[in-house]
């Protein structure tokens, strides 16, 4: 799937969509893009005063820019920071991204706790969980794994440092791509769940909230760009299977037919009416664990699509056509 | 996956190869037949199994709504493709049946000639309408054939929604079914022998004849060429391909409605395939139309009130439509569309056609699981409460607006006219001078002042929203909601551009108006991406207590 393009160069670059056709310079940029944050913080009611915040940080430059437009605006806010890094265990990507976070902590003298799949859900790293879902001919559905046991270990980790709430870096781009993403395969369930600003905490859960959602990718990468934030920014190994590769594939295709495609497809996601619980809930990571302990890793996947396939009847001889894998952003 | 057919020039009844080698070459239904075509992944039906398969489904979506009743007279909107034909021929072999399970509406059907907006040459126009009639009197139903010019007639209550009685309960349907067979059975069998296209005997169904299918306005009479030349001004004038695909959409339908409405039509059907919707719905979630999926993809759109639009054809495939229409040589007339031919780039229209299409080949279930999350949407209230007046509705697709009005301001003095963003008509647009008269007479008979969405990054100066006081035109006071002070918020398109911090929004106001051939400057309905522009002409409404 294709990612978004490295920052661009010494001139102006194109003023992103948000501010419209005005021409700003760096400087005037990175204050309206803090404002921008700050106004949606603010107006949401999103993180109150005194709110212990764990900022979901993976080193790669949305947490980055999040992280540090939050620095900028804590002492506004009111509220304190923790990092929390998540280490799945995929070699040769996460190892590398974890020293950019380290650096970061240093750099802005933030505490930073790193917990790991590999502690927390009795030995199953990505890569094991890739060789266990590995099967003939079949899609891996790692990302689906990854997404969900991620979730989990964000708000193990939040707990850990004493936190209250929980943000996430995810940007309009990611909000957008989700929503077609969750159309195109058909999950109600995480389209009647998704879509605000952000989840109060369902059943105990720390309340979560995106302050970037209404920022596109393009201004994140600008921000990072003239803030000289340093980040990781390889793919993960596991990314070109991934499901949301078509869904930004597409989202690429309308943003440079009409621009303001992206933050349409948020506004639409923020306003979709689905019939109440008409599917059970997304399985959660213990559904997902339970599966990968038994052997039978598809098992917590495999129910929930069932229904939508139009396969027909698996025929023998025939590779059962599995749904294929997404990368779910832990939210 | 797909061999058999994909060649049309073989006859029908070759046998296509196998899926698997050493498979059974049967009809998977009956087991008997040669099978023809082949449904969904490996289903190889023989032509009557999927005759029967085909009808079937289209009775099944009817019965299973159970919307239409006895006797009612439904408009079906054709447009010469695929589709529409196909849905024309199910329903005339449908009240040809034998009476337990003939069909028991009065059909006729609509057919708007958009050539205009498209583009093409009257004689190209001239030679389609001819193909049409043909067909339309061989089908046999009343029909009206339109131009889209005629939108430059339409009056202003083509926007009101009739309110209308929620919908009748299970018993009432049953009741009106079984009272609708008690009278037949009284009248005698004398519909059953009668000649397949007609069911003339019965007295409950009023048809005119048709032989005259003429309706009084006269369709022969052909659009002037003042009035193709204001429609082509009107499509020119908008910028963008999207723009024109839902300006074009929103007037067709209006055209539709006025139709249906002025020969008492109460249903309108269109034969939106299975596969054409859930590429409506993926544009429309592309738009920001969110909200207002489940109307815009699901059986029944009774935003309008009095009319209802339903979709019997959704349950059908483009494949299957396709297929049918080859096997049983259902009629029908290519026209060219707005973006025929147009780069696969060109609009958010064609892009998602073209990324549907090509990812169902990839993994062949993507249009009946898109299909299937739509069946899952629900009309929701705004707000949650069904209780509460109705809001605001959208000036061109009658849904109600679904933008946060709460904060809305008036306009302050010295906005400049940067930052128009292009956007689709569906949620705004500059309407250019050669707007028809119905979509500028309401705003300038009820926007008065104009609220101004700011952008996000200047907060807005929050001076209360005044209210402009409506100068005697109790549609247009229906159209916005209600009796009562109309907020101008009403005329704003709904929110297509996220929520009220992004985007500013202002309608502006026709100096004159001159009538109908060639209207005063722009009634322009724009939102664009900076501070709004400077209405001009408000010094002119005639609401006094606007401040300034």
């Amino acid at each position: 799937p294709p990612r978004s393009a490295p920052p661009a160069t010494r001139r102006a670059p194109p003023p992103p969509p948000a501010l419209g056709p005005r021409a700003v310079c760096g400087a005037c940029f990175c204050a309206a893009f803090e404002a921008e944050v700050l106004h949606t913080v603010v107006a949401g009611r999103l993180l109150p005063p005194g709110a212990v915040v764990a900022v979901g940080a993976s080193g790669g430059k949305d947490s980055t820019v999040l992280a540090h437009v939050l620095q900028v605006l804590a002492p506004r806010l009111g509220i304190s920071l923790r990092l929390v890094a998540v280490d799945e265990g995929i070699g040769g990507y996460r190892d590398a991204a974890l020293a950019a976070v380290r650096r970061q902590a240093a750099r802005w003298e933030l505490p930073l706790t790193v917990v790991a799949y590999a502690d927390l859900f009795g030995g199953w790293t990505m890569d094991a969980v890739a060789r266990s879902t590995a099967g003939s001919g079949r899609s891996r559905a790692c990302c689906t794994f990854c997404g969900v046991l991620r979730r989990r270990a964000l708000e193990e980790g939040a707990r850990l440092v004493g936190a209250t709430h929980i943000v996430t870096g995810h940007n309009a781009d990611d909000m957008a791509e989700t929503v077609l993403m969750n159309f195109l395969r058909g999950d109600a369930a995480r389209l009647a769940r998704g879509g605000g600003l952000g989840s109060p905490g369902e059943g105990g859960a720390l309340p979560r909230c995106r302050p970037l959602q209404l920022a596109s990718q393009k201004e994140v990468v600008l921000y990072a760009h003239f803030r000289r934030l340093d980040y990781f920014s390889e793919e993960c190994v596991y990314a070109p299977e991934a499901f949301r590769g078509h869904a930004r594939h597409l989202l690429k295709l309308l943003e440079a037919a009409r621009p303001s495609a992206v933050l349409d497809l948020v506004h639409s996601a923020e306003r979709l009416a689905l019939a109440p619980a008409a599917r059970p809930p997304a399985p959660g990571a213990c559904a997902l664990l339970d599966g990968l302990n038994r052997g039978r890793p598809r098992l917590a996947i495999g129910k929930g699509r069932r229904g939508l396939d139009e396969a027909g009847p698996p025929r023998d001889g025939e590779p059962e056509r599995a749904p294929a894998p997404e990368a779910v952003p832990a939210f | 996956m797909c061999q058999v057919g994909e060649d049309y020039a073989e006859p029908a009844s070759e046998e296509p190869p196998p899926r698997q080698p050493g498979r059974e070459q049967k009809c998977v239904k009956c087991k008997e037949g040669l099978p023809v075509v082949v449904i969904r992944a490996g289903d190889a039906f023989c032509r009557d199994c999927f005759k029967a398969f085909y009808i079937h489904k289209f009775r099944a979506v009817l019965g299973k709504n159970r919307l239409i009743f006895p006797g009612e007279k439904v408009l079906l909107a054709w447009s010469g493709g695929p589709s529409s034909s196909s849905m024309v021929w199910q329903v005339l072999e449908g009240l040809s049946r034998e009476s337990a399970k003939r069909l028991r509406f009065v059909p006729g059907i609509v057919c708007i000639d958009e050539g205009a907006a498209c583009g093409l040459s009257p004689e190209a126009r001239a030679k389609t309408l001819a193909e049409m009639k043909l067909i339309l009197q061989t089908v046999g139903f009343p029909w009206h054939v339109v131009a889209l010019e005629e939108v430059f007639d339409l009056p202003p209550s083509v926007l009101r929604c009739f309110a209308q009685e929620p919908v009748e309960t299970e018993g009432a349907y049953k009741a009106a079914v079984d009272s609708f067979l008690q009278q037949q059975h009284v009248l005698g069998a004398e519909g059953a022998g009668d000649s397949p296209s007609l069911a003339q005997g019965e007295e409950q169904l009023s048809w005119p004849c048709t032989q005259d299918p003429q309706n009084p306005q006269s369709p022969d009479r052909p659009p002037t060429a003042a009035q193709t030349e204001a429609l082509s001004r009107l499509f020119d004038s908008v910028k963008t391909l999207t723009a024109k695909e839902e300006l074009l959409q929103a007037l067709r339908t209006h055209l539709i409605l006025h139709v249906a409405r002025t020969h008492g039509y109460s249903k309108v059907m269109t034969g939106d395939s299975c596969t054409r919707l859930a590429i409506k719905l993926m544009t429309s979630l592309a738009l920001g139309r969110g909200a207002f999926l489940a109307w815009d993809t699901g059986f029944s759109d009774e935003r309008h009130g009095d009319v209802v639009v339903v979709r019997p054809m959704r349950e059908h495939t483009l494949k299957e439509v396709a297929f049918y229409n080859h096997l049983f040589a259902v009629p029908s007339v290519f026209t060219p569309a707005l973006d025929t031919k147009a780069p696969e780039k060109a609009s958010i229209h064609r892009l998602m056609e073209a990324f549907m299409l090509r990812l169902q080949d990839q993994f062949p279930s993507t249009v009946s699981t898109v299909y299937r999350t739509s069946e899952k949407l629900v009309k929701a209230p705004r707000d949650g409460c069904a209780a509460s007046p109705p809001g605001p509705r959208c000036l061109l697709c009658m849904c109600a607006l679904d933008i946060d009005t709460a904060g809305l301001c008036l306009p302050s003095p010295g906005c400049s006219e940067e930052g128009i963003g292009e956007w689709v008509l569906g949620f705004s647009s500059p309407l250019v001078p050669s707007a028809p008269l119905y979509l500028q007479t309401v705003p300038r008979l009820l926007g008065l002042r104009l609220p101004c969405i700011c952008p996000r990054r200047s907060p807005p100066p929050h001076r209360p929203l005044h209210p402009a006081v409506l100068q005697g035109w109790g549609g247009c006071r229906a159209a916005v909601g209600g009796p009562g002070p109309v907020r101008g918020a009403a005329l704003l398109s709904q929110g297509g551009p996220p929520s009220l911090r992004h985007r500013a929004a202002v309608l502006r106001l026709p100096r004159e108006h001159e009538g109908l051939a060639l209207p005063g400057p722009p009634a322009t309905l724009h939102l664009g991406r900076g501070p709004a522009p400077q209405p001009e002409g408000l010094h002119r409404a005639a609401d006094p207590g606007v401040p300034g």
